[in-house]
């Protein structure tokens, strides 16, 4: 079966459009509106079950990034190469994925419903922050509904396809990139979809944050002083 | 350059280590910085104040940027004192820092508001009827529509209206009520002008204008001590802050310097450093309790049974065992301790009776010119005389035989001859006999809870003192003494005569000793000897350098003249008074508005129209709030057991009447009858209108509205209230005033007396029915919707002290400065001045066809410091019994027609009037001429070339010319004037004082001037200190230095108080009362249970740490360091016998009303007593209250007025009124309440 135009658009040319807005929103934020790059966090508004659930969340979603970034950027030679065979992989990431999954949506439930309900919050609530929520919610939702759909072909086929589909995004062949992905289940479809339009909304949200994780902090000397000299720049 | 990129750079980054790289230096961006750095940058500084009623008057600097007040800090530019003299920089508190919160927050009051049902039903009568008076008509004079509009008051429901229809409202009702019912039933509140003169002005020229009256505050916060008028004939004079530093012992009464006079606390730091001794007299343990070196904690109420052992200790160690020589040199001149008082015989023993006067005697002893007024003393030589400076020498026609100009003095001279005399101290070696006098002793009555202890002394003490006898004018004999020797025999000090009745030692419980307080005030005698002991003592050796400051606290108690005359008492025992460095420093309230003479005439229109209408303040609401309907408090239960009881069967509010048809106070209404429609009658009968109204009142067909006030006729009927907080703050009594002045819900829990009661009064209409809702329009101006703008019909929005131009003054410092316009009002707000400029002028218009040119007549108190302050010398009468003539000014009130010009009244206000060229400028007893500064005002701020009734009259359009009027006419502001001023002085002292202004002749501050730089004021003879750079400003300087004579019947500082009223209530002498019973818990205590435990405590409402009054108590920055809401504390002791635990809902409650707070538990508070800061909002975090179902109240939800006949006194010398500065006030400390855990705290949510 061939691709149809929707196919090529949606996966062979959103995704670009999306990396454009993605990167070049980003830049320009960042250089132009320091001020509002930022986590735009509530936690002074009501932090009673905040804790809980926004670490649970955010645990699970990194955890969730890291699996798909390990399934979609890393050549699956790698893991060949490493004796870990397509279904097992597959296996791997149900499993794993699920548990994650669960986490990150038992805390991003919580958090759902707080910004919703909680009077305070709402108060300080833009619609930005409401939306990319909700997108979120979904997008996990969807991805848990992936792991059903996908316990009906434990063969690791449809997994080496969306490899395969961004694999070859990546590398700018989309033509071929579309073939892989035109006729997997629908749900997989939606679930890549609403990826990339997170990847279009991230640059006018609070998402920003994740670029500035102080990881620095980590290993960085006690004391920093900033030169005399840098301060006339 | 892009931060991306400088990112990217990471790596190409030079970075440096050091310290074993716990550090590093790098050369990133620090653009980001410039965040932080703009953060604090501006456009501008503005030089402005807080018009806010705290002495502090602290310039400030207002940050503005990009059009909005960002914030303020402290000026630091004050002028600098002198070497050895710390300065006064920098001046302010959190509460001042926190204040431009104020101008952007929800708040804030932005446009002019009305309750939406009175819009309703205005825009409709307005609709119907084209004249808006004749709407207004409709209105008020429909039942069901007036009883509806009022019984919304502070239920909300407010909305926006215009500025035109709210101006057009307020002066239809005022011109309706002109018309129908007398222009003295328009009233306006507004207190403290030093804190801001043009806005007060502004309000006070408007009323004055059309006739209103201007209500006191002084005497109605009860921050006025009436004992300082009794000794000194002075309102209230201290000492600045900085002549702190030039004491040598300082205690601290009952005021708490770091927390209220946050600003002034450091010369009281400093001056420990110099080694100077502090000793804080305080029941709960204060900031200033920390301050003391030693800390000194009677049970509150009891202050005086304390002074009273201090100077029974002073007396006999610095008097009798080892006499200092400067106390009796400086007793002997500048006090009445040489003063003779007649001794009469009563029921077989001697009592004290009036000074004898020199019409007592032969010949008047050569007295020509008010001989009833000299009073007289013995001199060494053993001759009677009559020494200069009494206040017969004050007044007569200045003519060329009148010998008396001149002689009003300090001087050692006898009157008659001017020879130099010296008087005898007492009669101890000089005495014809030794007699038995009776002194009245209060302190064993026993109080209802026993909380206040008594002591088992009878009531009248019996001491054997040395006496003369003086042959009178009718041939008969009188008994006299010296003022020292009943003072002596009063605080049971013995001279040595035997059987004396007097304490033969400090340990001898006889009154007032040392020993004798123990029991009453808790304090063990061997502090109040060693204290005593070393204020004497640092006093003799310092000539005079030790100081008392006092705060309002002590003053609030119904017998509070006690507390104060003991202190003061014993700075004149000391000769502190007057000296640098010593004397009495009470901070409360009046804040001395240093440029008084040249605001006068601006304030009350006195270039236009005079006499003003003034009215006290505590009498009116009394009054008017039916706070009388209820009262419990009996005459016969505070009055002298020497008294005649008979005299004393009245109701208070009879004695207020009577007091007020004597003369003695002022009233509001003043008669019961429109005052514009007196002179019709008058000319129809062929009579001036002077006689006409005497002869009508004589007649009984016209009385004064005190005796019906709950008579429609006789209803404040328009009410402003601008620069305050009545209802949230000093309304004592607020439930009753819900009630009756307002006709809204109320949480009154006790009853009118009935017909069975004992109580109603005797002079005044009883009406069974008592009204609600007496007034129609309440109009609030201010700046943030406060609890009285919640219960107000229209609220107008005003500028903040950031935006308009004014002028600060205060007594803590001796600078003027501005407050001016840092930015726009902000909104639609507009300054006071330019709100009562656009109500004139609607006023202007609207009253055509309704008022025109018409004739007042004026009631007038006899005024202190005038000539009729010489009224009645003798026995209290009244012409109504026909006991003597009614003659106006003498017997009874002046009667006075005067001129209203309603149709110019908008031409008037804003224009300088002729009466100052007529009649010239003055106070306190002195005037001069004006005309330079008239014409120099005319140049500076122009005059009005348009024909009309102010041509050629200089303008005073915007705040600043109103300044410059104030500040052109004042001698504290302009040299020239100071000069004629001193000299206008010394034509009644015959000493020239000039010098004291000389030096600054020349100088003359301008508004631009102060906006510069704060200016130190020129010496003036409205004030008794100096302002030169060789002393700090300190009361009674010029009494004793220059020898001007006190303003009392002696011409000196008064230990004794000889008027007839006094020696009833058996005050002549200070004594120890203690305090009343108000009777306010018996009827609600237990009676509605809720299954908590009910403790009785005494109601302290202190002045506050996180607010000035109630300012502030609303503003974020304040709620957030302190809990948030209604607090009152409780000691341990009580909270655990209650059941309460710290911030518990709990709630306060007597029959006056019921408070809803949260509980502090704390060691700080003395057991039996709970304290509420006063004034904190009623819109902040307050639950209802389970008792009245209504919002919990206030601090007033509990108080209410009682007043004390002592302080009705008039037309006698130093007891003479005038206004804020004699009269009623406002006591609440003898309130006792009951307090218990609240069941459920219901928010009253749904209302």
């Amino acid at each position: 079966m061939n691709a149809s135009a929707l196919d090529v658009f949606f996966f062979g040319i959103y995704p670009y459009l999306a990396s454009v807005v993605f990167f070049l929103g980003c830049l320009i934020r960042y250089d132009r509106e320091q001020y509002t790059w930022k986590a735009g966090s509530s936690q002074i508004m009501h932090d009673r079950k905040f804790r809980i659930a926004s670490i649970m969340f955010h645990v699970g979603i990194l955890a969730i990034f890291a699996g798909h970034f390990a399934g979609l950027v890393i050549p699956y030679e790698l893991w060949t190469w490493l004796g870990i065979s397509l279904p097992a992989k597959q296996l791997i990431a149900m499993g794993v994925g699920g548990f994650f999954g669960i986490i990150c949506f038992i805390g991003l439930t919580m958090l759902v419903h707080r910004r919703l309900f909680n009077p305070r919050v709402r108060a300080t609530t833009t619609l930005m922050d409401t939306l990319i929520l909700l997108v979120i919610y979904a997008q996990l939702i969807l991805g848990l509904l992936t792991i059903f759909v996908s316990t009906g072909h434990m063969d690791g086929e449809v997994m080496h396809d969306l490899m395969s589909w961004s694999r070859y995004l990546l590398t700018f062949r989309p033509v071929q990139a579309v073939e892989y992905i035109h006729d997997v289940h629908w749900i997989y479809k939606a679930h890549v979809n609403l990826g990339v339009t997170l990847f279009v909304l991230f640059p006018f949200s609070r998402l920003v944050h994740i670029w500035s994780v102080p990881v620095g902090y980590l290993g960085r000397n006690y004391q920093v002083v900033r030169s005399k000299i840098s301060a006339a720049k | 350059m892009s931060h991306f990129l400088d990112n990217l750079r990471f790596f190409k980054q030079k970075k440096t280590e050091f310290s074993d790289s716990h550090g590093v230096t790098t050369e990133e961006n620090r653009s980001w910085e410039a965040g932080y750095r703009r953060r604090w940058q501006h456009d501008k500084v503005v030089r402005s104040t807080h018009g806010v009623n705290c002495t502090g008057s602290c310039s400030w600097k207002i940050y503005v940027k990009d059009g909005l007040v960002t914030w303020e800090t402290q000026q630091t530019d004050y002028p600098r004192t002198r070497p050895d003299l710390p300065d006064h920089e920098p001046r302010g508190c959190a509460r001042g820092a926190s204040f431009s919160w104020y101008i952007y927050s929800a708040n804030r009051l932005k446009y002019p508001k009305m309750r939406g049902y009175l819009m309703e039903i205005w825009q409709q009568a307005r609709a119907e009827h084209k004249d808006p008076v004749d709407a207004w008509a409709s209105i008020v004079e429909d039942p069901a529509k007036a009883k509806e509009y009022k019984a919304r008051r502070g239920k909300g429901g407010f909305v926006r209206a215009s500025w035109d229809e709210v101006n057009e409202l307020i002066v239809a009702s005022n011109i309706y009520t002109a018309k129908t019912y007398g222009p003295d039933r328009v009233t306006g509140f507004s207190p403290i002008p030093a804190m801001s003169m043009v806005s007060y002005a502004a309000g006070a020229r408007y009323l004055s204008l059309i006739g209103g009256n201007c209500l006191s505050f002084y005497d109605w916060y009860c921050d006025l001590p009436p004992a300082s008028p009794q000794t000194w004939g002075e309102q209230t004079d201290v000492p600045e802050s900085a002549d702190w530093y030039n004491s040598a012992y300082i205690m601290m009464w009952g005021s708490n310097v770091p927390q209220t006079r946050t600003p002034d606390a450091h010369f009281l730091t400093e001056v420990r450093y110099k080694g100077t001794k502090t000793v804080t007299i305080c029941p709960d343990y204060s900031e200033a309790s920390k301050f003391g070196d030693t800390w000194l904690s009677p049970r509150q109420g009891t202050d005086a049974a304390l002074g009273m052992a201090f100077g029974h200790v002073i007396l006999k160690e610095f008097y009798i065992d080892k006499p200092s020589e400067y106390f009796t040199e400086y007793a002997r001149r500048y006090t009445d301790f040489p003063m003779l008082v007649m001794l009469k015989e009563q029921d077989g023993v001697l009592h004290q009776d009036r000074f004898l006067r020199a019409a007592d005697l032969v010949d008047n002893l050569g007295q020509d010119n008010n001989p009833d007024w000299k009073t007289i003393a013995i001199t060494e030589e053993g001759e009677l005389t009559s020494p200069n400076g009494a206040i017969g020498y004050r007044w007569g026609e200045p003519s060329a035989e009148n010998k008396e100009r001149g002689k009003w003095n300090l001087e050692n001279r006898d009157g008659t001859t001017g020879e130099e005399k010296n008087l005898l101290l007492g009669l101890k070696d000089h005495h014809d006999d030794i007699a038995e006098v009776a002194f009245p002793y209060f302190g064993g009555k026993k109080h209802e809870y026993g909380y206040f202890q008594h002591t088992d002394h009878d009531e009248l003490q019996k001491r054997r003192l040395p006496v003369r006898k003086v042959k009178l004018k009718d041939g008969s004999e009188a008994i006299v003494t010296t003022v020292y020797d009943l003072t002596l025999a009063n605080y049971g000090v013995s001279q040595g005569i035997e059987n004396d009745g007097c304490a033969t030692s400090f340990d001898d419980d006889v009154p007032y000793s040392p020993a004798w307080q123990e029991p009453i005030t808790g304090v063990r005698r061997e502090d109040v000897i060693r204290i005593a002991r070393e204020f004497a003592d640092t006093a003799n050796k310092t000539r005079g350098r030790s100081m008392i400051i006092v705060g309002a606290g002590m003053n609030h108690w119904y017998n509070m003249d006690m507390n104060y005359r003991a202190l003061i008492n014993m700075l004149m025992m000391c000769g502190c008074v007057g000296q640098s460095g010593g004397g009495w420093a009470h901070y409360v309230g009046q804040e001395k508005l240093r440029p008084q003479t040249g605001w006068l005439p601006l304030a009350f229109g006195l270039d236009w129209a005079r006499p003003p209408r003034h009215m006290n303040s505590t009498s009116f609401f009394y009054n008017h709030s039916d706070q009388w309907r209820y009262e419990k408090l009996g005459m016969e239960e505070v009055i002298s057991p020497l008294a005649d009881k008979s005299k004393w069967t009245g109701s208070m509010l009879d004695y207020n009447t009577r007091a007020e048809r004597m003369g003695w106070l002022p009233s509001a209404p003043q008669l019961g009858t429109n005052p514009l429609h007196l002179k019709a009658a008058a000319d129809k009968a062929g009579m001036e209108v002077k006689d006409y109204v005497v002869q009508q009142l004589k007649s009984g067909d016209l009385k004064f509205a005190c005796e019906d006030p709950d008579n429609p006729q006789n209803f404040p009927r328009n009410l402003f209230v601008w620069r305050s907080n009545l209802l949230g703050s000093s309304g004592k009594g607020h439930e009753y005033m819900l009630r009756h002045l307002l006709g809204t819900r109320h949480g009154l829990l006790g009853k009118e007396l009935g017909d069975a009661d004992v109580g109603r009064p005797q002079d005044v209409q009883w009406r069974d029915e008592a009204p609600e809702g007496k007034v129609d329009l309440w109009v609030t101006i201010d700046f943030r919707m406060s609890t009285t703008c919640l219960y107000s019909d229209i609220v107008l929005p005003t500028a903040t002290w950031y935006e308009k131009d004014d002028l600060n003054t205060s007594d803590m410092h001796p600078f003027i400065h501005p407050l001016t316009e840092a930015v726009d009002p902000v909104w639609e707000s507009r300054s006071d001045w330019d709100i009562f400029k656009g109500l004139a002028k609607k006023y202007s218009e609207v009253c055509a066809g309704h008022l025109g040119k018409e004739t007042d007549v004026v009631t007038l108190p006899m005024q202190h410091d005038s000539p009729a302050e010489l009224a009645q010398p003798y026995e209290v009468k009244a012409w109504w019994k026909g006991e003597c003539e009614a003659i106006p000014g003498k017997t009874m009130p002046n009667i006075i027609p005067v001129e209203r010009d309603y149709p110019n009244t908008y031409a008037r206000f804003t224009s300088l009037g002729p009466l100052l060229d007529t009649l010239g400028n003055g106070g306190k007893g002195i005037s001069w001429d004006t005309k330079e500064e008239v014409e120099f005002l005319g140049k500076l701020n122009r005059t009005h070339l348009e024909e009309g009734a102010n041509q050629g009259r200089p303008r005073i359009d915007s705040a600043i010319d109103a300044c410059e009027v104030i500040l052109s006419l004042a001698p504290e502001t302009n040299g020239h004037v100071a000069v004629k001023a001193w000299e206008a002085l010394s034509k009644h002292t015959g000493r020239d004082h000039t010098h004291l202004a000389r030096p600054k002749e020349d100088e003359k501050i301008r508004f631009r001037d102060v906006v510069a730089q704060p200016r130190k004021i020129i010496s003036s003879p409205t004030w008794s200190g100096l302002e030169d750079e060789h002393v700090s400003y300190s009361a009674g300087y010029t009494n004793v230095h220059e020898l001007i004579p006190w303003r009392t019947i002696t011409g000196r500082q008064q230990y004794y108080q000889d008027h007839e009223w006094m020696r009833d209530f058996g005050e002549t002498l200070c004594v120890y009362k203690p305090p009343v019973n108000l009777k306010t818990i018996q009827p609600v205590l237990e009676q509605n249970q809720n299954g908590h435990k009910e403790v009785v405590l005494n109601f302290l409402t202190p002045h506050q740490k996180w607010g000035i009054h109630s300012t502030y108590t609303d503003n974020l920055l304040m709620l957030t360091l302190s809990r948030g809401g209604p607090i009152i504390w409780l000691s341990e002791t009580d909270a655990k016998a209650a059941g309460i635990e710290d911030n518990d809902w709990i709630e306060a409650f007597n029959v006056n009303g019921s408070i809803a707070a949260r509980a502090v538990v704390s060691q700080r508070v003395a057991e039996g007593s709970a304290m509420m800061y006063h004034a904190q909002e009623k819109h902040v975090n307050v639950p209802g209250s389970e008792l009245t179902g209504t919002r919990g109240g206030i601090h007033n939800s509990v108080t209410r007025a009682v007043m004390k006949p002592t302080h009705m006194i008039g037309g006698y010398a130093q007891q003479s009124y005038g206004f804020n500065y004699y009269g009623t006030v406002g006591a609440n400390r003898d309130e006792f309440v009951v307090v218990r855990k609240m069941g459920k705290v219901d928010w009253l949510d749904t209302e």
